[in-house]
């Protein structure tokens, strides 16, 4: 069996933290040069895109990152079932790197207990928000993903009916991005998860974004349901930070599994242009 | 088109819509916890910790300083949470707020009805717009971290007017413009 240290876990784990932070991936800079230079015609719309662009370049010197909202540590685990993990356990680590990410890094503490009344800052940006996955082999993936409040926000479920369909499902998520207008950091990548249960959706619609930015899915039909998606979002004409323009969203991610014969859960999850993870597999 | 705070209402007046802004001269920050806290001192019939009068509020919490910089990371978070306390402090004189995204209807109307604009920096540009910030000092709530009331010194802030004092809106103007069928 392969041993995994929990003390590798916590470095991992605030490294990622970290050069999330600092280095948008080539997937999402290719996304929006693409916008900038080959589709956007709002000169106001080009001028956020150059703004971005250049956000990019100074984020990577090292000394400020990308957003101020460092976000929430999102973790997502893939564990294989023939690993063991030694000199600790699994999710203190993972809060343990988070903790050490945040604080090292001068990443923003945006972490509050008992949001209904006190909202008192934990001052360590604890805890992740961890999602596991086991599977077959003896490694451990991280993924560390911060996600920023303000697109977060723009979340949002439909339990659409059976009837509602394909149609039911362009309209329900256009409407999501169309309500959310500038809120969220426009241009987005908007993750949607179809089927399962209403928490399954609402992960899938999450996890979606986890792929290269514009990546079609692999089924075909679902495919041709994320290109129809993005027209009518970009129909939208909400623009680069909703001050009207050709590229609202710079793509549209799904996720589509079995659901029960009554329902049809749509999951939408809004991920601003700061769409920043970053991998390690131990 | 530059600006040099405070604004007057002669300055608030000259701004429309869809204009772009560089802001030269001091601005306030504050978002969630310190407009609740300053809303509450209000109410209590005391006074603010800073006098806003003439005054823009930046909405913003910076990422932490690291050593030798002014400030760290400082783009605008979404202004329409600030939404419920924004309309009392154009009460008592605010004269323009700097966020991004959608102001509710009481908003804009305390806008035309005080004489306040609303500005959109550009959000997730935050390590750009830093540049722009030559000093920054907490000036209360201190223990609220990221969330404390700051007092900067800006240079060239740029910013695109979103609603003006006479109604008008550039985030419902572009997207007139740029919508398709």
């Amino acid at each position: 069996m392969r041993e995994i240290q929990a003390s590798v876990i916590a470095e991992t784990v605030a490294r990622l933290a970290v050069e999330a932070n600092h280095f948008l991936g080539e997937d999402v800079v290719a996304a929006l040069k693409k916008a900038r230079f080959e589709i956007e015609e709002s000169p106001q719309g080009k001028d956020v895109l150059d703004q971005l662009l250049k956000n990019v370049e100074i984020a990577k010197e090292g000394a400020f990152p990308l957003c101020q909202d460092t976000g929430v540590a999102v973790v997502s685990i893939e564990l294989g079932q023939d690993a063991h993990i030694v000199g600790g356990d699994l999710i203190p680590a993972i809060h343990e790197g988070v903790r050490k990410g945040y604080t090292d890094g001068y990443l923003r503490k945006s972490m509050v207990g008992q949001p209904f009344s006190a909202r008192k800052n934990s001052k360590d940006n604890t805890p992740a928000m961890i999602h596991t996955e086991i599977v077959p082999g003896g490694q451990l993936k991280i993924i560390v993903m911060p996600k920023g409040g303000g697109c977060e926000n723009m979340s949002a479920l439909g339990m659409l009916k059976p009837a509602d369909g394909r149609q039911g499902v362009l309209d329900f998520v256009t409407s999501v991005i169309d309500k959310a207008g500038s809120n969220p950091c426009p241009p987005t990548i908007v993750g949607v998860g179809i089927g399962g249960s209403a928490d399954q959706a609402m992960w899938l619609a999450k996890k979606s974004l986890l792929r290269p930015v514009g990546q079609p899915n692999a089924d075909e039909e679902t495919a041709a349901l994320e290109k129809d998606l993005l027209t009518r979002i970009n129909n939208l004409g909400i623009g680069p930070m909703g001050l009207g323009g050709r590229v609202t969203s710079l793509a549209v991610h799904a996720l589509v599994v079995p659901c029960h014969i009554a329902s049809m859960p749509v999951g939408v999850n809004v991920q601003c242009h700061s769409a920043r993870f970053k991998e390690a597999v131990l | 088109m530059k600006l040099t705070t405070p604004l007057t209402e002669e300055m608030v007046a000259q701004l429309r819509a869809g204009q772009t802004i560089e802001i030269t001269g001091t601005i306030y920050v504050a978002r969630d916890a310190a407009h609740k806290r300053m809303v509450e001192t209000l109410d209590r019939g005391e006074k603010l910790p800073v006098d806003l009068s003439g005054q823009i509020v930046y909405y913003m919490g910076p990422s932490p300083t690291k050593p030798g910089k002014v400030i760290g990371s400082a783009g605008p978070t979404t202004s329409g949470r600030m939404d419920r306390y924004a309309p009392r402090l154009m009460e008592i004189g605010l004269k323009g707020m700097i966020g991004k995204g959608l102001r509710l209807p009481p908003v804009k109307d305390a806008m035309q009805k005080y004489k306040a604009v609303y500005f959109a920096a550009t959000g997730g540009a935050a390590a750009l717009i830093a540049q722009r910030i030559k000093k920054a000092e907490v000036m209360a709530y201190e223990e609220l971290g990221a969330e404390a009331l700051q007092k900067l010194e800006v240079e060239d802030f740029p910013v695109i007017v979103v609603n003006d004092m006479y109604g008008g809106d550039a985030y419902e103007d572009g997207k007139k413009q740029y919508a398709r069928k």
